[in-house]
């Protein structure tokens, strides 16, 4: 691996995304992209007694599932990077206990999914074994209650507001294998543009998606239409606007190409979803579930996943500091 | 486009960007629900008065009938789909009351009875209290100091 620009590591050994798997609740099952997703739950409780539970179950799930998909034995795994929203990451450490893999813990809000991907390819590109996996999960109504008010509080949603995807995303990394590949990893820099509204947290994380997608642009040499897409992870209809304005502004065009994962996951007129999805399951599910469909398929040949994060908490908010944005990014080819 | 460098020009900037709430619509929403509301309770008032209930006694009657109501509505979901269509409408009468009281109950009773149910009940309606009965006792000084009947009384 060797060092390109300011920010990005280009790989040696690009790395396989050798499966990937998604499990999601009902509303987005409800959603535009419900055929892609493996596992589509009934009932948000997921058959346990409360919502940190059925979170953890998620993550488990989706484990077993990219595991079952892949056919690679949970013995030849070499380790696993795993975070989510919940308190001290407690939906993937409960999920995980029970598999004995090495297990690494991560906490990048919501940009947590290509955070354990990135990880995972500097892990195997450096030799440290042969399979890794990354993995993510968020849950609407656990991450109200920690984040928000109780749900049948009776209150109105203000139009910004983002609506936290319940589902879990993993994914199987190879060393050897044979696309898609992970070729280059821009890890984001936080951008704190001083936006204080939690419930507008598009506007505060899309200066770091600028900043990342427009790093990586420099430090690689490429233009956006290098890609035939740049997916944001859970901006919104708010942030990608925003996104597409800004980037302009700074000469990259970036239209024919970009989309947001938040955006694309609920239908906003029919799901009453106001600015749209978000939450660490967002990029990661509908990464695992339709892009990564798109790209075994092969209608995609080259992205750049970009996965969002406010990195702030319900205390940081109420003393008032304004919200850290972040965003990583890794460049997917065939 | 001009420029955006500070934050300010940045805030300014997503102001502009982000659309507010359809205020008229929230308004009148809140307006006919919260008159709906208050109807309700006045036809309570008016069946017990008419049942020869004494007029105090009453008004006991309307306010624990509409908290009921509420909090009913709120364990059966139903609540928040009102809230969310009526905003203060729903939340200013003492139906918005007892659904704060109540959801968060709900909430938090899988952390158990004292630590979950009994401690954080008082989250969303707490401070509602703390700032309501604080009000009511300056206003009762107040009314003490000024009032010179009530001086005669103590």
């Amino acid at each position: 691996m060797k060092k390109i620009g300011n920010q990005t590591f280009k790989l040696d050994n690009p790395v396989t995304i050798l499966e990937t798997a998604s499990i999601v609740g009902k509303k987005e099952a409800d959603g535009p992209l419900a055929k892609y997703f493996d596992v589509c739950l009934e009932d948000e409780f997921f058959g346990e007694k409360t919502w940190e539970k059925a979170e953890s179950k998620m993550i488990k799930t989706s484990i077993e599932t990219v595991l079952k998909k892949s056919k690679v034995p949970v013995s030849s795994i070499d380790f696993l990077f795993a975070g989510d929203l919940l308190n001290q990451c407690i939906s993937s450490s409960f999920g995980i206990r029970d598999f004995e893999i090495p297990f690494l813990g991560i906490f990048g809000a919501c940009s947590t999914f290509v955070e354990g991907l990135l990880l995972g390819s500097l892990l195997l590109d450096g030799g440290a074994g042969n399979y890794g996996i990354a993995a993510t999960s968020s849950h609407f109504c656990s991450a109200e209650k920690q984040f928000r008010f109780p749900l049948e509080l009776g209150n109105q949603r203000p139009p910004t507001s983002q609506w936290t995807v319940t589902g879990s995303a993993a994914a199987v990394l190879a060393k050897d294998g044979l696309g898609p590949y992970i070729t280059h990893l821009t890890p984001g820099k936080i951008v704190d543009k001083g936006i204080k509204d939690a419930n507008n947290m598009g506007s505060a994380m899309a200066p770091a998606a600028i900043s990342t997608i427009i790093t990586h642009l420099k430090d690689t040499g490429r233009s956006p239409t290098y890609y035939d897409a740049i997916i944001t992870g859970d901006l919104g209809h708010i942030g990608k606007g925003i996104v597409l304005e800004l980037s302009k502004a700074e000469g990259y065009q970036l239209n024919s190409v970009y989309n947001d994962c938040g955006v694309l996951m609920f239908d906003k007129d029919k799901q009453d979803t106001h600015s749209g999805g978000s939450g660490c399951a967002c990029c990661g599910t509908v990464f695992s579930g339709y892009f990564y469909n798109q790209l075994k398929q092969k209608k995609i040949k080259r992205m750049l996943l970009v996965a969002t994060g406010a990195l702030m908490n319900s205390t940081s908010s109420q003393q008032g500091e304004s919200i850290p944005g972040i965003a990583h990014a890794v460049s997917i080819e065939l | 486009m001009e420029s955006i460098n500070t934050n300010k020009e940045y805030q300014k900037y997503v102001d502009k960007k982000s659309p507010n709430s359809p205020i008229f619509k929230d308004c009148f929403n809140a307006f006919w629900v919260g008159g709906l509301i208050c109807v309700i309770g006045q036809i309570i008032y008016d069946y017990f008065i008419f049942r020869g209930f004494p007029q105090d006694l009453t008004s006991t009657i309307v306010s624990i009938s509409l908290i009921f109501i509420s909090a009913f509505l709120t364990a059966i979901n139903v609540f928040n789909k009102i809230g969310k269509f009526a905003g203060a409408g729903s939340l200013i009468p003492i139906t918005g009351f007892a659904n704060s009281i109540i959801s968060p109950a709900m909430e938090y009773k899988s952390e158990g009875y004292v630590m979950g149910v009994g401690a954080k009940m008082f989250t969303v309606a707490g401070p509602v209290l703390v700032y309501g009965i604080s009000t009511s006792v300056i206003v009762g000084l107040v009314y003490l100091l000024f009032n010179t009947q009530a001086i005669m009384l103590v």
